[in-house]
């Protein structure tokens, strides 16, 4: 490991005050960043400097800080969740920037993500996504058959698995020249149509949950496949292409 | 107060059933006329929202992230915990329930917790049937392993997400309800008054984030579901949101708070890096099924280590000292994580810690034995019966990977060193939080139509969790007996009508927010919030962590009830009330966090035992093992808030009756 070390940087940030007015980037120093510190304790770290001198503190959206909860987003040097690949913002360590660097620190940029302040975005068109069918029609009773008497190949399941494990953070949203929500929408598809469980209602499910996608201002695929690129969870383009087969068996 | 908490009468193991079948019923035709919020979208509210949604209740849910999904359950890493004995190694409700009281160290009642072996079952059927992608075997069957504290392998799993899958599976199921309209869900809410008339639940002042508006919401049952209290220690496992407000403001309108001393202490975090940290990150306590944990014998080593001098893997096997192991042979790396945490502790405060950072706090956790044991099976399997030294550790990495991959490359990003190569570096962490609001077997708290389910209320655990036990609890409490008790208290309200928001009642708890909103931003003194919160977090850490005595608990109610002073006549809060301002949220959540740390500290002292998470050095044994007084505190301690002075808040006590357990020494030897 290499020790940590103290750095200088100066951050150009994007700053807006609210969804109706106009924003700008304003220019930001500062200094003795330890490289150990994450890039979101960074963003602590200027707050702090900000507030002490009774200057607004910027806004950005965090929880987790452990890569799981999707919150945190950021364009860090023009790329979502910034310069390391499979990692969300908040996984990002100061060990990646050195001494005397400039830092470009943007939202997510998509008509479908509207800024509400600074770095914060509104990302409910997902949730309205998820609602117009990521589910599978089950209410609770605690009697429904036992877990293990439909057997799912261990293929299946992994799959499933893998595309379920799309934390909604809008990196790919983000990070596609069209704005589009293909990756979140067909990892979402994919998990419920490689499942038996998700299989029923597999046809109502495609169609709507595209059509809200639509509703919603999202773009189209182009199959450029900067999406996977920047996805944190590594979601595999190969859900867009379920997600086209099982719209058009859909369709049919 | 008489502290009645409704167990039902019969054999322990058909309370709940004929619990059930004797609970009042709401007709489905009057169930639109009524009104239920939840507060919180982890797996406790998310479930419960979803299945009153369901049963057709008009339901309102809060939650302060920017989406239900992102609430904390998010986080849970290793599993669940279900008595379905797939594995066929003795597995069954008793074992669970008889697990999970001694993991408590007997101070949880039987009742309750039977009832959550009870369901346990069927939470994985529900999973299931929802599309949650557990891990399964080739032959499409479900797959298990261990978690600590127990000797069957009962935990459900989904690699290192389990959490994730089960929450994101209640999510959909809240998400189906929020698009059928049956739920109306306020994200980006923050729950700060709860309202009260004639002295039940009937509503919340909740604060928009994005506007800053006050908004008035009422029902006939309020469901507080918003987690644990970890953050009061500063530096936790929790997601920086996790608060204790909407828990505390409850507590202030007279729900008792019990047990706030019973914290859980994690073995297994990335240790603490520098005074910039914001929090602590876990390393799931699976890992303890393949790493093994050591510290070097010799003190020399240690030392060498720090000064970076030495490296791990040139400690030879006889230098280490596994000292899980050597205390705890029987249930070795896998004690449970009270057990655990302590025995790191008592090593680095002996001299023998491995991590260069103030205090030398670290110990390693070690998979190479792993890497070869495996590494050989995987050759065998492969009908290569002489493979070469070089082939058994390529082969036993890869089945790292695919267990564990995901947990390795988290630590390899935060600390930039290979867990492949090098053994992890690990620190005990506040975790979870054991105490909570004080709720009857119904999970109702002394407030009427106020419930409490989660990891916010004390109710299952005792003084200690076993791993893969909370998103059992959140979700047999959310989908399994909320449903069934909140039901039977809402038969009597199906005449009472809308509830009028222009009540004195609503309008007054408004104004006590807006108040205390106006107090802080114009107090205009001269430190952060972040500055009084990291304050009393080494005060929590230091003296009400995991190792307590009555001094230091004494020096912590004073230094915390001088700190609550200052932070109200120094504390600078930026920006307007009208605004997304982040600080405001903060200042608001660390006012209670300052009053449940000193509560906590009280709640340490009265108890004279070390049971569970709860160390008073004072009371242990000649091997350092926690000395528990049945006689004396067999009991859930409940405090009843008494005004603003929390010196003033007084104790009541429900004595735990154990009629099926024969309550004994812990012993994990």
């Amino acid at each position: 490991m290499s020790a940590a070390k103290n750095i200088n940087i100066t951050l150009k940030i994007w700053r807006q005050k609210n969804a109706k007015t106009k924003g700008g980037i304003e220019t930001y120093k500062l200094d003795n960043v330890s490289t150990a510190s994450s890039f979101l304790e960074m963003l602590d770290q200027l707050n702090e400097q900000l507030v002490n001198e009774r200057k607004e503190p910027v806004a950005f959206d965090h929880d987790c800080r452990e890569g799981i909860c999707g919150s945190c987003s950021l364009y860090i040097n023009g790329r979502a969740h910034g310069p390391d690949t499979g990692i969300t913002t908040c996984q990002l360590h100061m060990r990646m920037f050195n001494d005397g660097d400039t830092i470009f620190v943007e939202p997510w940029r998509s008509k479908a993500f509207p800024v509400i302040k600074d770095l914060v975005v509104d990302r409910s068109a997902f949730d309205r996504i998820q609602q117009a069918g990521g589910f599978v029609s089950v209410n609770t009773s605690g009697r429904t058959i036992d877990a293990n008497s439909i057997p799912v190949p261990k293929d299946d399941a992994d799959k499933a698995f893998m595309a379920a494990a799309c934390i909604g953070c809008g990196a790919c949203v983000a990070t596609c020249k069209n704005g589009s929500a293909m990756l979140f929408v067909g990892a979402k598809v994919s998990q419920y149509a490689l499942l038996p469980q998700g299989k029923v209602e597999a046809t109502e499910r495609v169609l709507n949950m595209v059509r809200q996608m639509d509703e919603e201002g999202f773009g189209n695929c182009t199959n450029t496949g900067a999406c996977e690129i920047e996805c944190p969870k590594g979601i595999s383009l190969e859900n867009i292409a379920r997600m086209n087969r099982e719209y058009l068996k859909a369709s049919l | 107060m008489k502290l009645d908490s409704k167990i039902p009468e019969g054999p322990l193991a058909h309370k709940w059933t004929n619990h059930k079948n004797h609970l009042k019923l709401v007709a489905p035709n009057n169930r639109p006329k009524i009104d239920i919020i939840v507060v919180g979208t982890g797996l406790a509210g998310a479930s419960a929202a979803a299945s009153f949604g369901e049963m057709g209740y008009n339901v309102s849910a809060f939650c302060f992230q920017d989406s239900p999904r992102r609430a904390h359950s998010i986080a849970a890493q290793g599993g669940i915990n279900a008595a379905k004995n797939y594995q066929n190694d003795g597995d069954s409700v008793y074992r669970l329930f008889y697990d999970t009281i001694k993991g408590g160290d007997y101070r949880a009642r039987e009742a309750n917790v039977h009832r959550l072996a009870e369901v346990s079952g069927s939470i994985i059927d529900q999973c299931v049937a929802q599309g949650v992608p557990f891990a399964r075997e080739y032959g499409g069957m479900l797959d298990n392993r261990s978690f600590g504290g127990t000797q069957v392998q009962r935990t459900f799993y989904a690699a290192g997400q389990t959490g994730q899958q089960l929450l994101l599976g209640a999510y959909s199921a809240l998400s189906r309800q929020i698009g059928l309209g049956r739920v109306k869900m306020y994200n980006r809410h923050e729950m700060l008054e709860l309202v009260k008339v004639n002295g039940k639940a009937r509503g919340i002042i909740a604060r928009n984030l994005i506007t800053g508006e006050l908004e008035r919401h009422s029902a006939h049952a309020v469901i507080i579901a918003s987690g644990g209290y970890g953050n009061v220690y500063f530096l936790s496992t929790n997601a920086m949101g996790s608060n204790v407000t909407a828990s505390w403001k409850i507590h202030k309108q007279g729900a008792l708070f019990a047990n706030p001393c019973f914290v859980q202490i994690h073995p297994t975090c990335i240790p603490v890096h520098g005074t910039n940290q914001s929090k602590l990150t876990l390393m799931s306590e699976s890992l303890r099924n393949s790493g093994r944990i050591w510290v070097p014998k010799k003190k020399e080593d240690a030392e060498a280590i720090r000064a970076g001098k030495l490296k791990p893997t040139q400690i030879t096997e006889e230098d280490r000292d596994y000292f899980l192991e050597r205390r705890y042979p029987a249930f070795g790396n896998l004690v449970p994580r009270d057990v655990a945490s302590r025995a790191a502790k008592e090593r680095c405060d002996a001299g023998y810690g491995i991590e260069a950072n103030d205090t030398n706090e670290g110990v390693y956790l070690d998979f190479s034995t792993e890497i070869k044991s495996k590494g050989k099976q995987a050759a065998y399997a492969q009908g290569n019966h002489n493979p070469s030294e070089e082939e058994i550790i390529k082969l036993g990495k890869k089945w790292l990977e695919e267990k564990y991959g995901n947990l390795f490359t988290m630590y390899q990003k935060i600390t930039d060193e290979n867990p492949y190569e090098t053994p992890m570096k690990i620190y005990p962490a506040v975790h979870y939080t054991m105490g909570g609001v004080w709720v009857d077997y119904n999970l109702m708290s002394t407030i009427p139509g106020c419930f409490v389910a989660g990891e916010a209320n004390f109710s299952d655990h005792g003084a200690n969790r076993l791993g893969a036990s909370a998103l059992m609890q959140g979700l047999a409490d959310g989908y399994f007996v909320l449903p069934y008790t909140v039901s039977n208290y809402l038969a009597d309200e199906i005449r009472t009508g809308k509830i009028s928001t222009d009540l004195p009642e609503f309008a007054e708890a408004e104004s006590n927010v807006k108040k205390q909103i106006d107090t802080f931003l114009n107090n205009n003194g001269s430190k952060t919030v972040d500055h009084f919160h990291k304050r009393l977090g080494l005060i929590m850490w230091n003296k009400v962590g995991m190792g307590r005595n009555e001094q230091g608990l004494k020096q912590a109610i004073a230094e915390i009830a001088q700190l609550k002073e200052e932070f109200y006549s120094d504390v600078f809060v930026p920006g307007s009330a009208d605004e997304l301002n982040p600080e405001l949220e903060k200042a608001l959540r660390v006012a209670d966090f300052i009053e449940l740390g000193q509560l906590m500290a009280m709640d340490a002292l009265q108890r004279n035992e070390s049971c569970g998470g709860h160390f008073r050095e004072e009371y242990q044994d000649a091997e350092g093992e926690t000395l528990r007084d049945d006689e004396n505190f067999k009991f859930v301690g409940a405090w009843e808030y008494k005004g603003s002075d929390i010196s003033k808040a007084e104790l009541h006590k429900e004595e735990l009756k154990y009629e099926e357990i024969k309550i004994a020494a812990r012993n994990y030897k």
